[in-house]
């Protein structure tokens, strides 16, 4: 079997249906999206073809300047305190005996999986008046009388750092797996203490690692659609949303696809990005 | 000391992983109908009530259906696309790789939005089979890249050996291929179908309305308060999840599949 290009029809055929897949079910409903973001609304749900540029001037309004920086600010805080935890727990993990790690992963994946809604339903029951954590705290006696403790931004944060924390670890576990353990060996061998290889070591040499998942856990974190609605208040609702809201229940297709467009910008601006700082590891 | 710190994180973090689930399952075993922690009596009625009664069980029924219809459309893109990129030298097939890498990496909502502009345009908004489909592209790049992995690590000198020998493309295929990746195609399944089974968005945007999967039917049961039903189907969904995982652990490379290995080159 010589692999060269392929030349015949006969050669080319097994690709014809994927490609046909992909380009009928992905490639158009695309381009159908951003034709929608410059469409004439009818008042009434309906929308006709048009080439409007009113959807995306609704951008400049103040309020939709506050949903977005407060949905880019949580997605960093998220990512920040997910990568943050994940990666000195990944490296840990990445050294653990095989059937330790495979354990782990199970998990991680089984958590990774879980449907939003899910999430959102364990978290608010964990943080609930009946069944949450503060009927611990009055058990021990910390707290006189259970409270609940969600809606609210922190509990927003807790379940989306709960929903980022598995797919960071997951991103960063095929660079912390293949780090040459000779780098911390020799550190080790120079009298570093474990603590200071890890920093000294570690950290620098997996710099372009850590900035990638950031950026990584960003878009994920940007990403999440019931979460805010779940564990939130009104003011704490993304962009992601706001672009369900505005579809389903507005029906205001045009505007929820200039700002699903937005969005597609965003993340592959982001995604690119990452890439870059990808690349630079490998080489 | 420091070891014994490291065994502390961990054991934390899992605590904390595993916690909402486990007052999950408690909630579930209430005797009444309340969400009380630790549980007040026993009972294992609400995991009986989503096999009785016809709402929860359809919805069980519905999302097991879309699932394993879904995923084994998702791994009929995937193979055909992995097998060419591997068989053959052309390097322009590599977009419409990107193209099955790209909805999984891209917010859900995007997806979801484009399949409702797409489905309602050709008058199929609300078809129950739509959700297949639109599940099938959204989670192809799951078997795709387990199916890439897999194609990767054939070793090419037991398919030069089988054509030296006289064996055609597809024979080859058949006798030294298949049996070389049908581990990674069943784990790419096995992802495609988990995935599917917990997907909300793009289910609800293509046919919330007339299609109820088990994510639909508990989201719109929040709408309504909080009954321990949920939570048994919450406990349901978790344990199928870890078992499907499970199971490609133990039959299948865990860490490798998700990119654990060391360099050979």
């Amino acid at each position: 079997m010589i692999r060269r290009a392929p030349r015949s029809l006969g050669e080319h055929a097994p690709i014809l249906f994927p490609a046909l897949m992909l380009v009928v079910f992905f490639v158009i409903p695309f381009g159908l999206m951003i034709a929608v973001s410059v469409a004439r609304r009818i008042p009434g749900g309906f929308y006709e073809p048009d080439l409007v540029f009113a959807n995306y001037e609704r951008f400049l309004s103040a309020f939709f300047g506050g949903v977005l920086s407060f949905s880019l600010e949580l997605a960093a805080l998220v990512a920040v305190v997910a990568v943050g935890i994940g990666f000195p727990f990944t490296y840990r993990l990445a050294r653990l005996p095989r059937a330790a790690q495979v354990r782990w992963l199970v998990f991680l994946l089984s958590i990774l999986s879980l449907s939003e809604v899910i999430i959102g339903f364990a978290w608010s029951t964990l943080l609930s008046r009946t069944a949450g954590i503060t009927n611990l705290l009055v058990a021990v006696g910390l707290m006189a009388e259970p409270q609940s403790l969600s809606p609210s931004f922190g509990a927003l944060l807790a379940g989306m750092v709960y929903q980022a924390f598995p797919y960071t670890v997951l991103v960063l576990y095929p660079a912390l797996a293949r780090l040459d353990p000779a780098l911390v060996e020799a550190s080790r061998t120079l009298g570093a203490s474990p603590l200071k290889a890890f920093f000294t070591v570690v950290v620098p040499a997996q710099r372009n690692t850590i900035v990638a998942t950031l950026i990584m856990a960003f878009v994920f974190a940007l990403g999440s659609y019931l979460l805010p609605q779940l564990l939130g208040r009104p003011q704490h609702w993304t962009l992601s949303v706001l672009i369900t809201d505005q579809a389903i229940y507005q029906s205001n297709m045009p505007f929820a696809a200039a700002m699903a467009v937005f969005l597609v910008l965003v993340s592959l601006a982001l995604v690119g990005l990452s890439l870059l700082f990808g690349r630079k590891e490998e080489a | 000391m420091l070891r014994w710190l490291n065994s502390l994180m961990a054991g934390l973090i899992g605590l904390v992983l595993a916690a909402p689930i486990l007052v999950v399952a408690g909630v579930s075993l209430n005797a009444k109908r309340s969400l009380d922690f630790p549980p007040k009596g026993l009972s294992l009625s609400w995991y009986a009530e989503i096999f009785t009664d016809p709402g929860w069980r359809g919805a069980l029924i519905a999302s097991l259906v879309v699932a394993a219809a879904s995923a084994a459309l998702a791994v009929a893109i995937a193979f055909p696309l992995a097998w060419f990129i591997w068989r053959w030298r052309a390097p322009w097939a590599r977009a419409f790789e990107v193209l099955g890498m790209a909805p999984f990496i891209l917010p859900p909502v995007i997806t979801a939005l484009g399949f409702l502009s797409f489905w309602s345009t050709f008058g199929q908004y609300g078809e129950p089979w739509t959700v297949v489909v639109s599940h099938a592209v959204f989670f192809v790049t799951l078997p795709l890249v387990t199916l890439s992995l897999g194609f990767g690590a054939v070793d090419r000198s037991f398919v030069e050996a089988a054509s030296t020998m006289g064996a055609d493309d597809r024979t080859v295929l058949r006798t030294v291929v298949m049996p070389l990746v049908r581990p990674y195609m069943i784990s790419g399944f096995a992802f495609a179908f988990v995935l599917s089974l917990n997907e909300y968005i793009v289910a609800y945007m293509v046919a919330g309305f007339t299609l109820e999967t088990l994510p639909i039917k508990i989201f719109n049961a929040l709408r309504y308060g909080y009954t321990p039903t949920m939570a048994a189907v919450t406990v349901l969904f978790v344990l199928l999840t870890a078992a499907v995982f499970g199971l490609i652990a133990r039959f299948g490379d865990l860490p490798r599949l998700l990119g654990a290995w060391i360099k050979q080159d």
